[in-house]
């Protein structure tokens, strides 16, 4: 990818305004209970934020704000979220993903609104981690990266 | 030219019987078509409007999207992040740099 190293503009836009994406990206997966919203949405946010710095300073200067190295470990432990509330809730006595049985000590209802909450968050680490890695991938070789 | 026209003959006969079959639906939100009561039309409870009914009660959540979602069709998400994962790891499989190259 051609870049211009001096574009001060660009570069100062994209740091600035990436850290609200994720502020507001937060919002959307921890607000899903509430408002339209969710894990998906809100992961897709996340990563929009990263590549788009990623866009801006040039692959090899993002790597100080997220590693190339961790794209694919984040999103295997979004899923691993996932699946261990399933199996966390298999091993207390319940179905699998029967969060009703998770032992948080509270009534039904609000352990399955954790629960709901637990897998929001799965959801919106993989799929951050998966699409920035994705992203990662097909810039892999290109000599401006 | 007169070879070409029999698709898009046929294509226009297709959309004037989807238009037509469209007008057969019931309307969004009509409480009093059977698709939305609470029995469907072979007497059988309809799952929908359990999901509509209850979230509140079951998982003390408003969004009723977000119950269905994750809690009802918990199987179902779990199957789609799985796809996903299944989708960047094999990103990562064809499209890494091979250190054998010649």
């Amino acid at each position: 990818m051609t870049r211009n190293e001096n574009d001060v503009i660009i570069t100062v836009v994209a740091r600035v305004v990436s850290p609200f994406i994720m502020l507001f990206a937060l919002y959307v997966i921890f607000h899903g209970h509430y408002s339209p919203g969710g894990g998906f949405q809100g992961g897709t946010m996340l990563a929009a934020a990263v590549i788009l710095v990623r866009l801006a300073a040039g692959s090899h200067l993002a790597q100080k704000q997220f590693p190339r190295s961790w794209a694919t470990p984040l999103g295997s432990v979004g899923v691993l979220i996932y699946w261990g509330t399933g199996f966390a809730a298999l091993l207390c006595g319940g179905n699998f993903l029967d969060y009703k049985f998770l032992p948080l000590g509270m009534e039904a209802a609000k352990t399955r609104f954790f629960g709901i909450l637990s897998i929001e968050i799965g959801v919106g680490l993989a799929v951050m981690g998966i699409l920035t890695a994705i992203y990662d991938d097909l810039l892999e070789g290109d000599p401006g990266d | 030219m007169r070879r070409n026209a029999l698709p898009y003959l046929a294509l226009a006969a297709f959309v004037g019987l989807l238009v037509y079959a469209s007008f057969g639906l019931p309307n969004r939100g009509d409480a009093s078509a059977a698709l939305n009561g609470p029995l469907s039309l072979a007497g059988t409870p309809n799952a929908a409007t359990h999901y509509i009914r209850n979230p509140e009660r079951d998982a003390a959540t408003p969004n009723m999207v977000t119950v269905i979602l994750a809690d009802y069709r918990g199987y179902d998400t779990m199957g789609e992040e799985t796809v996903i994962l299944t989708a960047g790891l094999i990103c990562f499989l064809i499209l890494r740099r091979t250190r054998s190259r010649p």
